[in-house]
């Protein structure tokens, strides 16, 4: 049978604020523990709740990214269970009415040995505000946990997706492009290690063909998205395996665990969860008004989507090209600066999604921390433009670049990269070749197009590849035919 | 709606509240006769009437996100049953 | 002394007639006295007590004073002390010593009052006869095997047995309005929001409200200058301009000083139910209320029965969430001897907690469980909002509600203990007010069998002031408010 795997995503992304949701406790990362879990984080008897104004513009900031409906009336509510690092008995989040409701997300899923690369569109159900429970440290004391509530009651936007993503490739690629948005509006500082940026996806599988969905399992807590690929990929095989053999998928929360690359299920959550929700009585209905909404747009840069139609119109990029430069904001920045310093934008658009950021790749760097400037990387492609050197010649002045060893011009000539463009000298180095290489001429004139290929190599080698390519070819072509 | 000890026992474990079979049937008695008083309730027609959360139609005030505690840990771990290293000790946690 | 108004006793701190430290300690020498009988203290501190005193006599000296500069206070136990026991009524909480204040804490030491001790009270502020507290019953001091009513009982027999000069008191269904009726005193239940909660242990988020507890109206107007004011701290703190509770009540003088106000009847509050003792001091009230010039309306509040079913949803189930912080961990009971984390929670919460407060945490948690939530607590939460509307409706025929406080006098010690269903009766004509969120008040209106007999009176939102001088009208033209039981002078 063939199966089809059908995942959704939600994603806990911890807000950029310097307090809590509902205190005004400091949110700074990684201090000592407890130091920061004040009165109202470790749920003294009487303390209240009060909301923080920074974390509703953030959830603000992301409705209007994702064109999402942002709800005029929200309401926050207590979603019971015990558990030693939620100090309340309830977190407070958001159930019936959240802050944000659907909007959508377009990912860009790169090609595989299989696929073609290709562009889709997430439908995102909705996203609430929450707060962050504290974390369990083991092995400090024999047979105890460590109860750490620093991180009890950091704001959290939970962004819920439709079911609409059917491979990890899918799941990765909008993980990704969420990561990167989150970024980009400055809502997140988008750590991964230090747990800003959390996913839970569910997996299920079914016929393919079929429009039920398969009982889905959650695998809880991914932090990388190496490990994403790797737990959906895991968990599909073994869902797919466990049906063929007759069995049953029981609903479950699982983790991943990376040291083997298996998934299995958590033991503490093995009961039913009844979570009692109910409106909290604590706070008051979230109100955002249309001049609410404004002020708060009025705080955010232009965003990808916008940004990627402006480059396809301004700079007459394809889609593909426009919508990887907005991949990033650090990457949309670089590219922009790049063409103002003077580039040809489709030029400078190969580069940057070229050479550059496979360096960038090798070397594991970020585009903040690349020795080479975007205005170098304009001078350097104004040498391509005005023929000053070849292609060939710019990847070499790149490297250079990229060493430090100097500016675009004084590399070149360094290196004695110049192209020689001057007619007559070509000429004469095309007669020498041409009179080495009699064997080769006359297999031309006997159809062997390949020949002339041939001939080209020699030319540029006898020029130690200072040539003008153009000119050679057209240059030979006339001689040969001429 | 009749309770059963069944229904005691799960509610009790739900709300972590260990409970016995002696105290399980006497706390049956005593709770359906609290919830024969909630019963009245299901006679009224409520179509249509927004439930209401709070006596006064207001809306959530919000909070300048700035600093305003401080580390108390000291006191605050003072009064509490097991502390080690500033952290509060529970019996082992399993995921 | 211990009869003296706080107006009055206000006069003789400021004119040095007598100092703070000599008040206080005539106060602490009648609890030592008679407290150990009595049980409405669970937690003094001298040491505290007389320092707040002492330093309130040097504010005194430099002439910063303000209305309750130096006056001892009790303290209802619900409320944290930075450096007091604050138990809540609850083992739970036995061995906890808050280390923060709460707003009414914070207000009261703004001003310089002196704080006497913590009050007993139901656990949790859950019952209406002081008898759920883990520290033991109140006696009422009319009538020693009676209970004083609940949850505020200790606050509540602190006053009546002038064991402080008045005290605080937190009403989540009736607590400070039923003590107030059972043992003879002023009792002022504010409107939501007013005074805020910020550090007072919540019962039942939605309806929790302090207040103050008093021998007079005069005496409650001039705490709710002190309690109330916006608190930024509850989210549902109301954020108005301060007001003076007691700017009216110089006006309360001559013939007819009510002329005009219309006094509305409600039916259901004198219908089956109503002990007939009860009933014939609140006619004979509503009689002098009419010589007072106010002129009565009947009036109807058709859900009033349902404010019972109503609440004993929606209280447990606040009530049920908000007790889940305790939990052994981080501040209070943990068990002895536990085998894991499961075992801990189950031990602690079955031993830390008394039986009232489990049965209303198990209520709460069935309304709010899977397949329940909108058969219990959307629907309690729809009949709340008919049950505020029939007050709408009420206000607009009149402008003060009056009935009983209370269906009878106070009973026998253990006589409901139980019988849950029976002592929740016990707050019929109370709860419908925090419900809607409107002010509620008791005043002493007369003798039934020689207990205690309290009149109700419900005013419109925010109508506090307008409640105190209709009281206080009352209290110029009667004496059922300077009464006092017998053997405790
Ligand atoms: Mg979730
Ligand atoms: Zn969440």
């Amino acid at each position: 049978m063939q199966w089809e795997v059908v995942i959704g995503l939600e994603t806990h992304t911890q807000l950029k604020t310097n307090t809590k949701i509902f205190s005004g406790a400091s949110t700074t990362y990684g201090a000592e523990p407890n130091t920061q879990a004040c009165e109202v984080s470790i749920a003294l008897p009487g303390v209240l709740p009060v909301l923080n104004k920074q974390a509703v513009e953030c959830a603000i900031k992301f409705g209007l990214a994702i064109e999402a409906e942002i709800a005029p009336r929200s309401v926050f509510a207590r979603k019971n269970y015990f558990y030693p690092d939620l100090p309340k008995g309830y977190q407070i989040s958001q159930y019936e009415l959240p802050v944000v409701g659907k909007g959508k997300l377009t990912i860009q899923v790169p090609a595989s040995k299989n696929t073609e690369a290709y562009e889709k569109t997430i439908n995102i159900t909705r996203a609430h505000l929450e707060e962050d429970a504290g974390k369990s440290v083991h092995g400090a004391v024999e047979g105890m946990s460590g109860i750490d509530l620093n991180r009890a009651g950091t704001p959290l936007l939970e962004i819920v997706t439709e079911p609409d993503m059917r491979s990890a490739a899918e799941a990765v690629a909008y993980a990704k492009k969420l990561h990167e948005l989150v970024q980009w509006i400055g809502i997140c500082d988008g750590n991964m290690q230090e747990g800003s940026f959390r996913c839970d996806v569910n997996v299920s599988v079914r016929p393919k063909g079929s429009d039920k969905l398969g009982t889905r399992r959650e695998i809880k807590n991914l932090n990388s998205f190496k490990f994403m690929q790797q737990a959906i990929e895991y968990e599909t095989q073994w869902q797919i395996e466990t049906l063929e053999d007759g069995g049953k998928i029981q609903q479950a929360t699982v983790l991943f665990n990376p040291d083997t690359g298996e998934t299995r299920a958590m033991r503490s959550k093995e009961e039913a969860n009844d979570y009692r929700y109910f409106p909290d009585p604590d706070l008051l209905p979230l109100v955002i008004r249309e001049e609410d909404k404004a002020r708060v747009s009025a705080l955010l840069p232009e965003l990808p989507q916008a940004l990627q139609t402006r480059f396809i119109t301004d700079y007459q990029l394809s889609s593909y090209d426009a919508s990887t430069l907005t991949s990033s904001k650090a990457l949309a920045d670089y590219f922009v600066a790049t063409v103002n310093a003077g580039a040809d934008a489709k030029q400078a658009a190969n580069w940057v999604m070229g050479a550059f950021s496979a360096k960038l790749n090798a070397e594991d760097k970020l585009i903040s921390e690349s020795p080479l400037s975007a205005v170098q990387l304009a001078q350097l492609l104004k040498r391509i433009a005005d023929n000053t050197i070849s292609n060939n010649a710019a990847k070499q002045v790149f490297e250079a670049l990229w060493a430090g060893e100097g500016e675009v011009d004084a590399i070149i000539e360094a290196k004695g990269l110049k192209q020689v463009s001057d007619t007559g000298a070509i000429e004469a180095i095309i007669n020498e070749v041409l009179a080495q290489n009699q064997a080769m001429v006359e297999e031309f004139k006997a159809g062997k197009e390949k020949a002339f290929n041939a001939l080209v190599g020699q030319c540029m080698k006898a020029s130690k590849g200072k040539a003008n390519p153009a000119q050679v070819n057209d240059l030979l072509k006339k001689k040969l035919l001429g | 709606m009749a309770l059963t000890t069944e229904d005691i026992k799960r509610i009790a474990y739900l709300a972590r509240i260990e409970i016995n079979e002696q105290e399980a049937a006497s706390t049956l008695t005593k709770l359906s006769g609290i919830l024969g008083l909630i019963e009245q309730m299901q006679a009224v027609d409520t179509t249509g009437i927004v439930p209401m959360s709070h006596s006064q139609e207001l809306e959530q005030r919000l909070r300048e996100d700035v600093v305003t505690q401080i580390n108390q840990r000291e006191t605050f771990q003072a009064i509490a049953p097991l502390t080690d290293s500033g952290l509060y000790l529970v019996p082992k946690v399993i995921e | 002394m211990i009869n003296h108004s706080l107006k009055q006793l206000g006069q003789m701190l400021a004119s040095k007639q007598i100092s703070s430290v000599e008040l206080t300690q005539a106060f602490l020498k009648r609890i030592t006295q008679h407290n150990p009988d009595i049980n409405a203290y669970i937690a003094l501190d001298e040491t505290i007590t007389m320092a707040q005193a002492q330093a309130a006599d040097a504010r005194i000296a430099t002439g910063n004073i303000a209305p309750l500069t130096g006056i001892p206070f009790a303290q209802k136990d619900i409320f944290c002390a930075k450096g007091w026991k604050t138990t809540c009524g609850s083992k739970m909480l036995a061995n906890f010593t808050a280390p923060y204040d709460a707003h009414v804490i914070t207000q009261f030491d703004a001003v310089g009052a002196v704080n006497l001790g913590k009050t007993n009270m139901d656990e949790f502020a859950m019952g209406s006869s002081n008898e759920t507290s883990y520290f033991g019953g109140v006696k009422n001091p009319w009538d020693f095997d009676r209970v004083p009513g609940g949850s505020s009982g200790g606050s509540a027999a602190a006053v009546a047995a002038r064991l402080c000069a008045a005290a605080t008191g937190t009403d989540t269904g009736g607590s400070i309005r039923q003590p107030a009726s059972l043992c003879g005193f002023t009792g002022l239940k504010p409107t939501y929001g007013l005074v805020s909660r910020y550090g007072m242990i919540a019962f039942a988020s939605s309806l929790d409200q302090a207040g103050p507890m008093a021998k007079s109206a005069e005496d409650c107007a001039l705490m709710m200058n002190v309690m109330a004011g916006f608190d930024e701290r509850d989210s549902t703190s109301l954020d108005r301009p301060k007001e003076d509770y007691a700017r009216g009540l110089a006006n309360m003088t001559g013939e007819q000083p009510l002329k005009g106000l219309r006094i509305g009847l409600p039916k259901e509050y004198f219908a089956e139910g109503l002990d007939a003792g009860v009933a014939k001091v609140v006619q004979d009230a509503i009689a002098e209320y009419k010589k007072l010039g106010a002129t009565i309306v009947d009036i109807s509040l058709p859900n009033t029965q349902l404010s019972i079913p109503v609440y004993y949803v929606l209280a447990p189930a606040e009530a049920s969430s908000n007790l889940s912080r305790y939990d052994g961990v981080r501040y209070g009971y943990r068990t002895e001897e536990y085998d894991d984390l499961m075992d801990m929670y189950m031990k602690s919460r079955a031993e830390g907690f008394g039986a009232e407060v489990k049965r209303r945490i198990l209520i709460g948690t069935y309304v709010l469980s899977a397949g329940y939530y909108d058969a219990y607590y959307l629907k309690a939460q729809q009949i709340r909002r008919l049950i505020a509307q029939d007050f709408t409706e009420a206000f607009k025929q009149c402008d003060v509600i009056m009935g009983p406080t209370a269906p009878s006098t106070a009973f026998k010690a253990g006589e409901k203990a139980d019988d849950p269903v029976a002592m929740y009766l016990q707050d019929v004509y109370t709860i419908a007010t925090n419900l809607a969120g409107l002010p509620g008040m008791s005043i002493p209106a007369g003798f039934s069998n020689g207990l205690p007999v309290g009149l109700q009176l419900m005013g419109n939102y925010f109508d506090e002031a307008r409640m105190l001088d209709v009281a206080h009208a009352y209290q110029q033209v009667t004496d059922w408010h300077t009464r006092m039981p017998a053997g405790l002078e």
